[in-house]
């Protein structure tokens, strides 16, 4: 059972152009709704893996607890898209298992529903979901969500690598002249934060 | 062109505008249309199908869970709210305006609005239905005489 490495081939197979930008893992109870998201993603470029319940979703990164999540990174995701009202797991609960976790935190995580109700979407929000759309799902919406990933991914990477750059080019020591005759410790790198998560005006119609 | 091909045209078009003008189908199905291509040239065909399943599976659930002695209202909510998004997604209109009243009449756990909601969402299922078989069938004709299916 699972997503097979194989499956996941085919489905890059049928790209309309280009490599694909995103691996997206897309969650939803509805077939309908998992073809509907699988072909806006397909059209935007994405590789996608569309699984139906939460807890397939879990097995799929590798959370279940059956087996390690070692091994992924040729199926490594980018991004994970959960419908908001599915039986078992709830779009909300899974947005919270990935949270917790070291491993997975960093996936942003997308909320969609059909429903529109403010408090919802503010625990969404609060428990560290990347956006939440509306459903039915556009375009112009996957578009604006790939755009604004792949942007995050480009400053996380732009600040490693300058951070890297001063490591190397501005050893200096941490502490003022201190001309004891102790040696000075090695300055410890500065702590590594991860970008603030910026909480985004929804698109409201 | 041939007469043929642009009389099939014509009656596809004005079929498609008929569906629209009388609320069968909303922008979404356009949106769906728009995402059809070379590559996938019978992706409508392919979703509307998943949604006749759907639909027909979660009508028979309704029909036996409002039988019960003792109705689960909790049970039927739940199936009309997946009724309600696939037919959303798929631009079935006239289905999800009555999903809604049948929710509400759930939420008030009144039996006889319930029931009176699941004829009607059946009759609608059952229009849209036959009135997508209808516009697929037009668009069959007009591919095998040579046309092809203008852009909305």
């Amino acid at each position: 059972m699972g997503i097979t490495a194989g499956e996941a081939v085919m489905a890059r197979d049928r790209l309309p152009s280009g490599p694909p930008e995103l691996h997206v893992l897309a969650v939803d109870d509805s077939h309908v709704d998992r073809k509907v998201i699988e072909r806006l993603l397909k059209i935007s470029s994405c590789r996608v893996t569309a699984v139906e319940s939460g807890s397939r979703a879990l097995q799929y990164l590798g959370l279940d607890g059956e087996r390690a999540s070692v091994g992924f990174d040729g199926l490594k995701v980018n991004l994970i898209m959960t419908d908001y009202s599915m039986p078992g797991m709830t779009g909300y609960e899974l947005l919270k298992k990935i949270k917790e976790s070291s491993a997975l935190r960093e996936i942003p995580v997308v909320i969609m529903s059909s429903e529109n109700i403010l408090t919802r979407i503010d625990r969404c929000l609060e428990e560290g979901a990347e956006d939440f759309l509306l459903k039915p799902v556009k375009l112009a919406d996957v578009k604006r969500l790939k755009d604004s990933v792949l942007r995050e991914q480009g400053e996380e990477h732009k600040e490693r690598r300058s951070r890297k750059r001063k490591l190397q080019d501005e050893y200096i020591p941490a502490s003022p002249c201190d001309l004891s005759l102790t040696p000075t410790p090695c300055p410890s790198p500065p702590s590594l934060q991860p970008p603030s998560k910026r909480h985004r005006l929804l698109n409201v119609d | 062109m041939d007469s043929a091909v642009l009389q099939l045209q014509r009656q596809l078009s004005d079929y498609k505008t008929s569906l629209y003008n009388e609320g069968f189908l909303d922008d979404q199905f356009t949106q769906l249309q728009q995402l059809q291509d070379e590559s996938n040239p019978d992706f409508v065909v392919e979703v509307v199908s998943l949604f006749f399943e759907d639909s027909e599976r979660l009508l028979t659930e309704l029909t036996k869970t409002l039988d019960q002695h003792s109705i689960d209202f909790r049970k039927v909510d739940a199936h009309v709210h997946q009724l309600k998004g696939s037919s959303s997604s798929i631009g079935a209109q006239r289905v999800q305006k009555v999903c809604i009243y049948f929710r509400n009449y759930c939420d008030e756990q009144n039996v006889e609005g319930c029931l009176k909601c699941l004829q009607q969402v059946k009759n609608e299922y059952t229009l849209v239905k036959n009135k997508l078989e209808t516009l697929f069938k037009f668009e069959q004709q007009l591919l095998a005489a040579g046309g092809s299916i203008p852009m909305q």
